[in-house]
């Protein structure tokens, strides 16, 4: 049997003497689209960071390809395993299609330069988040939602089997949400990539994701199919009153 | 609907022009670049108090022509040009890979203190009266000593972020700065004529000149595999990281490589501004924000202006000399305003 693409053993998360999960087992197949929910600050995006082995975990074991995490090189596990982050670092300024393209980074050998197969993958990962025409354009001539896109656009440059994505939904309007969100749908349905995703929308998570990780705060976690999800849940989940309401699309969850 | 995606004329078009962008252009630019450090070298060698043809220095580069000729251009002018195009290839690289190191477009190769320390241990020895490699030598320790503070106070308990080194390292330089005026102030009149143009940078006391040739050849050896883990590091740390880049091993060499370049062109000829900031600037304007263009473009475009400069600090004023700080000032500063100006994107 061939071993998941990311497994969490009994893994135990800090940050600042605040306990993220406790003994969280995970197991991420080839096929799976996982919706991370939370309330803010409760370490959603520690628990990605830690998954794509960016911090020490406190506790447990994760395992990528079935190997520890911690003796993989970092430019096998960025081979394996994209990360999008959520917050914008300092950069200097670059064009879109250069910034597309260091997502291939981890894949070219020291001494070569990107192939046109590479251009071709940032080419057609501009296209799907809408930047086709701009890859002359700098960075800082970008609008906040476009900016958010070629980051989206780096991370499916890079191509890699596993996608940890952090508020992927965060600054686009609907209709890049909703397209964008499907895309990454379709990468583990139907590419066998696997994908978790922290999202603030609980019916964006309800409409693609299958299964559901909820951090509650203080360790406490629950992960479950989507479908188990109810207003009592979400409503103990983001402390504050939900309902829902079924419609002849399915359930959505509204605040009050 | 962008996800449909459409592979038509106009997309051939664009993947036309991209592989212009990623091979020929860069190509173009650095050839340019080449020809241009070709004509600098040839006028750094004929032009100045006694004007010789292309074909007299030719002549006594190879060997020939008469005593004075081969004097002036073998013991004068070539070893001076060839100092001048290394201390102006090394700036240009450390002061790109500090902007690399601190994602901050207004780094220079002096904003961590390097040029400080350097300062302060030659203006000691001048003061002392001492001349020669005891300037330079001194001037390399203090270069060194001042990077192994800022390396030790950066690297605190919260550990080596941008903007902890840029703190530590600019706190350092104005300790430095504060020294440079004491020894200003102690100094007689004789020496602070020459403790001055130290201080603006001045090649009229180089010390190798072959060395600093020989490091800057190591340095772009060196640096030019790396330009692509340059341009990653350049989109963030953290994102470094998660592309598969070593960040803190990668930081830490750039931080000694370009200290270390720093050190050998402030040794050699004192501490020439504006070269390490605008260069890498003009580049970036010119040819786009890939390092493996940008590394050894500014190397050749940084050694071509001080060159260049270098003739003119000697000749404006004949007999007398400018300190050639002055002058990179005087040619780059309108330069790049006017590029900035023209320039529709970056910064």
């Amino acid at each position: 049997m061939n071993a998941p693409l990311l497994e969490a053993r009994a893994l135990t998360v800090t940050i600042a003497g605040k306990t993220v999960c406790r003994n969280l087992d995970l197991r991420l197949e080839a096929g799976d689209c996982l919706a991370l929910l939370g309330p803010n600050g409760v370490g959603k995006t520690t628990l990605l960071h830690t998954l794509a082995g960016l911090r020490a975990a406190a506790q447990g074991e994760i395992l990528l390809d079935g190997r520890p995490i911690k003796n993989v090189s970092r430019r096998r596990i960025a081979q394996r395993l994209g990360l999008l982050m959520q917050q914008p670092e300092d950069s200097l300024p670059a064009s879109v299609l250069e910034i597309a393209l260091i997502g291939r980074h981890p894949h070219i050998d020291f001494w070569r330069w990107e192939s046109h197969a590479d251009v071709n993958l940032a080419r057609r990962a501009l296209r799907l988040a809408g930047l086709e025409g701009l890859e002359q354009r700098v960075q800082s001539q970008l609008s906040g939602g476009e900016r958010r896109r070629l980051d989206i656009a780096t991370v499916l440059t890079q191509d890699s089997p596993t996608l940890l994505l952090d508020e992927p939904a965060h600054q686009l309007d609907l209709h890049y949400q909703l397209a964008l969100l499907a895309h990454f749908c379709h990468l583990a349905r139907d590419q066998g990539h696997s994908v978790i995703m922290s999202l603030h929308d609980v019916n964006l998570a309800v409409r693609f994701c299958a299964q559901v990780l909820l951090l509650f705060g203080q360790g406490e976690t629950m992960l479950a199919p989507v479908t188990s999800l109810n207003a009592e849940i979400l409503s103990r989940l983001f402390q504050t009153p939900v309902t829902a309401v079924h419609t002849p699309g399915g359930t959505v969850f509204l605040p009050g | 609907m962008p996800l449909a995606g459409h592979a038509d004329s106009r997309q051939r078009t664009n993947s036309v022009t991209l592989s212009m962008q990623t091979h020929v252009r860069p190509a173009l630019l650095l050839g340019s670049l080449a020809v241009f450090t070709l004509i600098a070298f040839c006028v750094a060698l004929t032009v100045g108090s006694v004007p010789l043809s292309l074909g007299h220095v030719v002549h006594a580069l190879g060997g020939g022509g008469d005593a004075l000729t081969r004097t002036l251009v073998l013991e004068l002018r070539l070893p001076r040009a060839v100092a001048a195009f290394s201390v102006g290839g090394l700036l240009a690289l450390a002061g790109a890979l500090m902007q690399v190191l601190l994602r901050n477009p207004l780094a220079d190769p002096y904003i961590l203190g390097v040029s400080g320390g350097a300062a302060v241990g030659a203006l000691l020895s001048l003061l002392f009266g001492l001349a020669g490699y005891w300037v330079s030598g001194s001037a390399f320790l203090g270069a060194l000593i001042s990077m192994l503070i800022v390396f030790v106070l950066a690297h605190g308990r919260g550990g080596w972020t941008p903007t902890r080194l840029l703190l530590t390292g600019i706190v350092v330089a104005f300790g430095w700065g504060a020294a440079i005026s004491l020894l200003l102030v102690l100094s007689d009149n004789a020496s602070l004529r020459g403790m001055l143009f130290w201080l603006m940078g001045d090649l009229s006391y180089r010390s190798g000149g072959w060395l600093a040739l020989v490091v800057l050849i190591v340095g772009v050896v060196v640096c030019l595999p790396f330009a692509r883990h340059l341009n990653v590091l350049a989109r963030g740390e953290t994102l470094a990281e998660a592309l598969g880049v070593a960040v803190r091993p990668l930081s830490i060499a750039i931080y000694i490589v370009a200290s270390l370049f720093t050190a050998v062109a402030v040794t050699e000829a004192g501490a020439i501004g504006f070269v390490g900031l605008v260069i890498p600037h003009l580049l970036r304007l010119v040819s786009g924000s890939d390092h493996r263009t940008l590394l050894p473009g500014a190397v050749l475009a940084g050694g071509s202006l001080l060159m260049l400069a270098d003739t003119l600090a000697r000749t404006v004023i004949a007999p007398e000399q400018l300190p050639v700080g002055v002058v990179t000032a005087a040619i780059g500063v309108p330069v790049f305003l006017y590029l900035l100006n023209r320039a529709r994107g970056p910064l």
